[in-house]
Formats: structure tokens, C-alpha cells, sequence
């Protein structure tokens, strides 16, 4: 029987436009046909977020704009432009 | 104290300062690479308690000890955070062959506001292939507030660097540099000593400073070819990181710039003018025409 299990993509991307080059990425694998961990590739999956959509990935969750909190504005922390794609995969249950 | 010609001179600071680590590969002998493992082999290598100054940890025969007491590692200490630092703790990092999976993305110890800097000695005792999952770092990411284990999301950047080298190599990190250690993909187990090193002093000039002059602050032309053709100490610390966003990619040259001013003592150095521009703010009034 066929069920249906989730891939989560996150891309970090240059700048706030999902057009944007491919900074950082992470895969998390729900179909257990792989284990992605950290350091295992020198390599972006796809150039910019939208090559992602073009290759079936959904997007479903875009960074939102925060101006940066007072006396904070030149301190530099977390990627900003994470954009978080899924794909749903059928595997034999 | 050190000989001079064993420090560091301004450029390799400047990259330490830029990308947050130096490496020096083949750096200890082949005979003190196979004591150190004959020592771990033993049961391990006693430390000392935190915040005991360097000169009292390992006494002899300590093969780490005369890893540490060799000029060429002296002077990079010495570089970097003084004289006879105080030690803060040691590890030995072990991973099993065919392990599973890699240590998640971190900052070592807690979030650490400090311009001072601690460093974190790695030193590798035999060779390290790519599969065997040496240490993964993350250039230029020392000056990012973030809490240990926060980053552990981020799988990988572009331009991260796994740690491929030869026995007796040599890895000084900021210790705000990201890293983890990979996946050993090998059938042998793989050994990493690491030892983090507090300063005593203010990290003021401590290295070779013989070929710092005038030139070094001067403003250049920016938005040119030139600003970039000429491997100086502002070209250094103006070039981006691969992984570097667009935007944040800017404000890291100007942590660069904090840092190379408080380590100078020299706070009309720029780069770039990213910093003058914003501290240019004339209070005297315009005389009439």
C-alpha cells in the first residue's frame, strides 16, 4: 500500500527575493530513502529558490522582514533568507 | 617571550581577523604526532583546571606539552592572545568509524559579546582523508551572535571548509567560529585535540607589527577594480565570504573593521569607508557667504 511521506528543503538565499542565489541549504527526508546530516555537500541542490519550484518543490514558508531591533543594527546573527520548501513522496507502507 | 621572527605578521592577522581561523598544515613533527597518540592510546592526557596559565599545564614528558612549547606554535599563541595564556579546557574528540551521522553546526561554550577573543588550538595527529569526516568550519562566522547549538538547522553553506589534511596540521580558531565535526565515513577511528587558550593581556599589536606603516589606513578609491587588485590588509578584510548574504555581507566587514581597530589601536582605519561615512557627523555651522 502507498503512503505518502514529506521532504523538507531550506534554502538560505542571497536576499529577501526567492530569486535570489543559494547561500546554505538543508534537507530533512520523511521517506527514509536518505539521511542528509551536516557537511555532506559542497554543492547547493539548486541555484536560487525558484529553481526549486521549477523542479516541483512547494514553497511553504517565506522569511518575514523584521527592521533590525534598536542598537542592533549592524550585529549580525542567523541567515535571514530562510525560505522552506516541501515535496510529498509515495513510498511502500 | 617568544622569538620575533616566529609571530604572525599583519596579513596573517588580518586573515585571522577576516575569516576567523589560520591553519598550518604539517606543522608538528611525525615523532610528537605518534607520542600524542601513544598518550591518548595510554588513557588519555591530563588537564589542568581552568584558568591555569599555559607554562604550568603538561610538564614534561607531555607530548602535547612539547606540541604547545615549540616556537612555531609559541608564536602563534603569543600572535594571537599573549604570553603565556591561561588554559581553559582540552578535549579529544573521537569519532567511530562508520558513524551515523554528523555533530550538528555549533558556536563552542555560550553566546560571547566580547571584542577580546579566546582561540581554540586544533591539532590533528594523523592524516585526515575527506571520508573520514575531519572538522567542518565555517569561514567568517565569528562575529555572528548566535548560542551553541542554535545553528545546528544548517546543513551547509557555500564556501564551508571540511578539514582535509596531513598529519600534524594545525587549526587556530576565533572561538565564535562555527563548526562541527562530520560523519567518519572510514573503517578507523578518527582523533582531534583541541585546546581553547584565554588571554591575559590586551590583544593590543602582540604580533609582528614591523610591517604595519601609514599606508595601511589610508582612504583608497572605492567601487574600482583597484580597491581589490592589490593583496593588502584592506583588500583582505574586505573580501566576502561565498555564504555571506548580500546585505549582511557588509555589515561582517565592518565587525572586521571593529576588530582590526581594537587590535591596532589604530581607530581611523577603514575599509572600503564603510565606517567613516557613518561617523561622519559635522557639528560646526556653515559660515555665511
Amino acid at each position: 500500500m502507498k503512503q505518502r511521506r514529506q521532504k523538507v528543503l531550506v534554502l538560505y538565499l542571497g536576499n529577501s527575493a526567492l530569486d535570489s542565489r543559494v547561500k546554505g541549504w538543508s534537507l530533512y527526508d520523511g521517506t527514509g530513502q536518505g539521511n542528509p546530516t551536516t557537511g555532506d555537500s559542497d554543492t547547493p541542490p539548486y541555484a536560487t529558490g525558484v529553481d526549486a519550484l521549477r523542479d516541483g518543490w512547494r514553497v511553504i514558508q517565506f522569511p518575514q522582514l523584521i527592521p533590525p531591533y534598536p542598537n542592533m543594527e549592524y550585529t549580525t546573527s542567523f541567515q535571514m533568507y530562510e525560505f522552506i520548501f516541501e515535496k510529498l513522496e509515495e513510498i511502500d507502507g | 617571550m617568544v622569538d620575533k621572527q616566529y609571530l604572525l605578521n599583519s596579513k596573517q592577522m588580518a586573515t585571522f581577523v577576516a575569516r576567523g581561523f589560520l591553519r598550518f598544515d604539517e606543522l608538528i613533527p611525525q615523532e610528537i604526532n605518534e607520542a600524542v597518540m601513544a598518550e591518548i592510546d595510554r588513557g588519555g592526557i591530563e588537564a589542568a583546571p581552568a584558568g591555569t596559565p599555559l607554562s604550568q599545564c603538561y610538564p614534561e614528558p607531555s607530548s602535547i606539552g612539547h606540541l604547545l612549547r615549540m616556537p612555531e606554535v609559541e608564536g602563534v599563541i603569543q600572535s594571537l592572545v599573549g604570553p603565556d595564556p591561561l588554559f581553559d579546557h582540552q578535549a579529544i574528540h573521537v569519532r567511530q568509524p562508520r558513524q551515523g551521522s554528523a555533530q550538528g553546526l555549533h558556536g563552542d561554550s555560550i553566546i560571547d559579546t566580547r571584542m577580546h577573543f579566546d582561540i581554540q588550538l586544533m591539532y590533528f595527529p594523523h592524516d585526515v582523508p575527506l571520508a573520514m569526516g575531519g572538522t567542518l568550519l565555517l569561514p567568517g562566522s565569528h562575529f555572528r551572535r548566535i548560542n551553541e547549538m542554535d545553528i545546528a538547522r544548517y546543513q551547509n553553506f557555500l564556501g564551508q571548509i571540511p578539514m582535509v589534511c596531513k598529519a600534524g596540521t594545525i587549526l587556530v580558531l576565533h572561538h565564535g567560529i562555527w563548526h562541527c565535526g562530520r560523519r567518519n565515513e572510514t573503517d578507523q577511528v578518527r582523533y582531534m585535540f583541541k585546546v581553547r587558550l584565554n588571554p591575559r593581556v590586551r590583544q593590543l599589536r602582540l604580533w609582528n607589527t614591523e610591517d604595519l606603516d601609514g599606508s595601511v589606513s589610508k582612504h583608497k578609491a572605492i567601487f574600482t577594480r583597484d580597491t581589490s587588485a592589490v593583496e593588502d590588509i584592506q583588500t583582505i578584510l574586505g573580501r566576502q565570504e561565498p555564504w555571506f548574504e548580500d546585505a549582511a555581507g557588509r555589515l561582517e566587514i565592518v565587525n572586521r573593521i571593529k576588530l582590526w581597530r581594537f587590535l591596532t589601536g589604530d581607530n581611523n582605519f577603514d575599509v572600503h569607508y564603510w565606517l567613516t561615512r557613518l561617523e561622519n557627523m559635522p557639528e560646526n555651522l556653515a559660515l555665511a557667504a
